[in-house]
């Protein structure tokens, strides 16, 4: 490894410009005439649009336009859609309701857009929107998604009778009926995911322009795939045609999953640009991002693990109902599906496996991937049954769970599938070193003395990711391909851009992608720029989610230098009047092996630009592309153990050491990587201990609609964290990554649950574990 | 309308605003200081802060009329010739950011906690000090070890100047 190649801690090359003030956000971006909208948006869970009245508003100082539904649909803009198709068991498609950008009959939940208003200033465009009076027909409404499917519940859409999306499975039901029926033991639960809002600290925002004289239009946006934007906002919604419409996505302050969908507020900013004539600017303030922003989990799992005599699984049987609030977002039927059923089988050796997923609509926020997507909910359902089922048969959780792990590669799950890689056993002892889970019961001795409750608990998580391959994902309903592209242009000068439609947003791509060229040309870093995130540089691209951009985009970029490489060789053995096959790259040069002839690269680069020189018939230039489709999904897996102690005055839990130990398969900057651990960590601690979103159920109103009500997690609220890594290499992609940017928020709520139940004695506990819970948990087990 | 008078980063500037516009509207649209962040409407992230006076202020909690007359510092004016202060350059050594959205409020938070307790910091007190800001990416393990790293600097780099 050099100090700059594969495998270095690099700090970033972004930094700078972040820490001296200097980001590019969209909310940053001016231009001339700019404008700025503000949205009207539903104040009822459910209700009929009678009328709108915009007079007053009109004639308030700085107003230019105020918009609404009907206008939007008159000029030809598409519903919003859901660009995954799952079907039920009766072989029927999902049954998806009409999702307007701007209501004109029905609003459907708290925060629906229904109007805009256009003005000089953010403070006139709020003033008029106060004036603009919105006639609405209040129907019941439903938030639930158990009372939802109940006879006589309020119906959202004539498109999906009882607010059934879809009744979905997977698995082999009567052979996990059989393995259940002749288990020695049983292990049964009701597990609730509870509701989240991803909160990245940038709320959205969307800059539309539209360009008269060239009938063009770009956008600025929070997206964390810009590429996908513009094909979804150009092929269904008829913004504008592809090469008419240029999306930017600049710096973004994080995503979590929530920035991956196209909103109705980029489209409208968009359309309402060319009906005004001047660029229009919106950015949502804290409390539009928790009514609108996708929320993430919310799931009711029924669930039973059956074991032998020898403890050995026989079988899993599960029922989700998944709730997908008001709309289906852009990828909400694969989250509950095929994210979310197919890891059921875990770490673990499971003979029959049947998992049932209902999906509803409810008038709540549209709920879509968040981090982990899926996988935290399975996993929080399997880890906490792991643990259950190790106290119902007294025996040691780890001891179950290594009894029970897969040890043989590749490994075919009766859920859809093939492991390709792992050591399971490996990640289990190194955090149970790290955490000395011999040494606990002399520290429980020890907290019991204080008047303390001590817990420990662990969670053995495995997830996918860098889904694919495209053929694969699409035979599985999906609308669109999973590869990801790269271009590598090589400057006369030696220089180097790497374009990715791989997009970062916190991840550090700028120095990842930069090392990965640097250790493969032996060019120093510095010379090394990667361009991402906007769509008139780089062609196309799938963005950044689900943990794919070093196994999917930088596989891509490693596809172009294989290229670009193979006729830097033809040039340098041209030149050197030697055989290609003798020609090494080291350190910047191209040599003749076994000689002392060598050219520096940037000779070899100007020599494709001057192109006097170059070998019969080839073509001047260095400048490859390639496009990447991935065999298979990646399996990074590994091992969380969370020790806390728990105040039985004031059921409040403090976490006393928190230890992760995955396999990411190789890491190209273990800096950055142990940061993504950290920050996933805190979603899924955040998840287990604070955060809930809480509608009231009979007006639908969101209760949770800013910091003040929302407890995100803050820095006394957690402990730094113990990371280690073991490394099975991923056979799957040429770099042997897995990725790591969900693992953290995947692994650890189940670690944090388990340890408070073993602290308080009882396993009857909810997320969020909150004082009070934990306090009433601890007083009914006494 | 109501006219303001800051001295912003060691230069005065002066400028015409709505009277309920806030600080940090004032620093980001009329002044065109991008850096200084809003990521909340309720006084809680922590985003906004800066230095007013040489105390730091969350920028969304006053008005600009009030801060008229006062010396604000912001992200923008923290690196001296070129130079990254040392929380800034602590906060790069140690990965103290990612999509670096909350970095320009925490940095300011940092040099101000510093410059209150120096060397007597420890993880708990640089954990409940940071408490008003929130970064939705790092965990904040990073940006603890950052803090105090920085705090250990600047507290040899005081002692040998004195
Ligand atoms: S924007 Fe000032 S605290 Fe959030
Ligand atoms: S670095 Fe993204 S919020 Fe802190």
């Amino acid at each position: 490894m050099g100090v700059e190649g594969i495998g270095a801690r690099v700090t970033r090359k972004e930094d700078k410009r972040f820490l001296t003030g200097k980001g590019r956000y969209t909310d940053d971006m001016t231009v001339p005439g700019m404008k700025y909208a503000y949205f009207i948006r539903s104040p009822h869970a459910h209700a009929r649009i009678k009328g709108i009245d915009k007079s007053a508003a009109l004639s308030m100082p700085g107003v230019i336009a105020v918009l609404d539904g009907k206008e939007l649909k008159a000029d030809g803009i598409g519903n919003l859609i859901c660009g995954w198709m799952i079907h039920s068991k009766d072989g029927s498609p999902m049954k998806m309701g009409a999702w307007r950008p701007l209501a004109d009959e029905t609003v459907r939940y708290v925060g629906d857009a229904v109007a805009i208003v256009v003005a000089d200033s953010m403070g006139e465009a709020r003033d008029a929107a106060e004036a603009v009076s919105v006639d609405y027909d209040v129907l019941p409404a439903v938030i639930s998604s158990v009372d939802t499917l109940k006879p006589g519940a309020p119906q959202l859409h004539p498109e999906a009778p009882n607010n059934l999306i879809f009744d979905w499975e997977i698995g082999d039901s009567a052979a996990a009926d059989a393995a259940l029926a002749s288990a020695a033991h049983v292990t049964e639960m009701e597990i609730i995911n509870n509701r989240l809002s991803p909160n990245p600290m940038e709320p959205r925002a969307a800059l539309g322009i539209y360009d008269e004289a060239e009938d063009h239009y770009t956008c600025y946006t929070t997206s964390q795939n810009p590429h996908v934007a513009r094909l979804v906002m150009s092929a269904f919604y008829n913004v504008a045609p592809e090469h008419k419409l240029r999306v930017i996505a600049p710096d973004v302050g994080g995503g979590f999953g929530s920035k991956i969908y196209i909103y109705p507020e980029e489209i409208v900013c968009l359309w309402a640009s060319k009906k005004t004539g001047v660029p229009v600017k919106w950015t949502a303030d804290r409390t539009e991002a928790f009514l609108t922003d996708a929320h993430g989990r919310d799931h009711v799992t029924k669930v039973k693990l059956g074991f032998d005599k020898d403890h050995r699984i026989t079988g899993l049987k599960v029922d989700t109902i998944a709730n997908l609030g008001a709309y289906m977002s852009l990828f909400s039927s694969v989250t509950p599906t095929y994210l979310h059923a197919t890891l059921f089988s875990g770490q673990y050796v499971i003979p029959a496996i049947h998992a049932n997923v209902r999906a509803v609509y409810t008038n709540t926020t549209p709920v879509d991937a968040y981090r982990g997507a899926g996988r935290p909910e399975a996993t929080y359902v399997l880890e906490r049954l792991m643990e259950t089922a190790a106290r119902e048969l007294g025996v040691s959780p780890a001891e179950l769970r290594r009894k029970n792990f897969i040890t043989t590669f590749p490994y075919q799950t009766p859920v859809i599938l093939t492991y390709d890689a792992g050591d399971y056993a490996a990640s289990l002892d190194a955090a149970m070193k790290a955490a000395d889970w011999d040494g606990f019961p002399a520290r429980r001795a020890e907290s019991e003395k204080r008047g303390m409750k001590r817990g420990i608990g662990m969670s053995c998580y495995i997830e996918a990711c860098g889904i694919a391959p495209s053929a694969a994902v699409g035979s599985l309903g999906s609308g669109v391909g999973l590869w990801e592209s790269a271009e590598v242009r090589v400057n006369a000068v030696g220089t180097i851009e790497v374009l990715t439609g791989s997009h970062s947003h916190g991840q550090g791509h700028e120095t990842t992608f930069a090392q990965l060229v640097a250790d493969r040309l032996g060019v120093p870093m510095d010379s090394v720029a990667i361009v991402h995130g906007d769509t008139d540089k780089v062609q196309m691209g799938m963005g950044t989610y689900g943990s794919r951009s070093g196994a999917v985009g930088m596989s891509a970029i490693v596809k172009a230098l294989d290229k670009v490489e193979a006729k830097a060789k033809k040039i340098a053995a041209h030149l050197m009047e030697a055989d290609e096959s003798d020609i090494v790259v080291e350190n910047g040069t191209l040599k003749v092996a076994g000689t002392d002839k060598s050219l520096p690269w940037f000779q070899v680069a100007l020599a494709a630009y001057t192109a006097h020189n170059l070998p019969a018939g080839m073509e001047p230039g260095l400048k490859e592309g390639a496009f990447y489709d991935p065999s298979n999904f990646t399996f990074p897996a590994g091992c969380y153990i969370c020790e806390v102690e728990v105040d039985p005055e004031t059921g409040k839990t403090h976490i006393v050491q928190f230890v992760a130990a995955d396999d990411f398969g190789n890491i190209i900057n273990p800096m950055i990587v142990e940061g993504q651990v950290h920050g996933g960590i805190a979603q899924g601690v955040g998840q287990a201990l604070l955060e809930g979103v809480h509608y009231d159920t009979s007006t639908g109103q969101l209760l949770t609609a800013s910091y003040m009500d929302y407890a995100m997690p803050r820095a006394d609220d957690l402990p730094s964290f113990q990371v280690s890594h073991q490394c099975t290499p991923s056979p799957s992609n040429p770099l042997g990554i897995k990725g790591c940017g969900e693992a953290g928020a995947i692994g650890s709520p189940p670690a944090v649950i388990n340890a408070i139940t073993d602290a308080i004695g009882n396993n009857d506990l909810t997320m969020p574990a909150t004082p009070q819970k934990v306090w009433a948990a601890l007083n009914a087990a006494r | 309308m109501a006219k303001v008078t800051l001295t912003v980063n060691g230069r005065t500037v002066s400028g015409d605003c709505e009277d309920r516009t806030l600080l940090v509207h004032f620093i980001r649209e009329k002044l065109g200081l991008t850096g200084t962040h809003v990521g909340c409407d309720t006084n809680q992230c922590g985003a906004c802060v800066v230095h007013m006076d040489g105390k730091s202020v969350k920028s969304c909690s006053i008005l600009a009329v009030q801060a008229s007359g006062s010396s604000i510092t912001t992200i923008e004016g923290l690196a001296q010739n070129g130079e990254m202060h040392p929380v800034q350059a602590a906060f790069k050594d140690n990965h103290g950011l990612q999509c670096g959205f909350c970095t320009p409020g925490m940095v300011m938070t940092a040099v101000d906690l510093i410059n209150r307790h120096g060397n007597s910091l420890t993880e708990e007190t640089v954990r409940a000090g940071l408490e008003g800001n929130i970064c939705r990416c790092t965990g904040y393990h990073n940006i603890v070890k950052a803090v105090l790293s920085a705090a250990a600097e600047m507290g040899t780099a005081r002692q040998a100047a004195e």
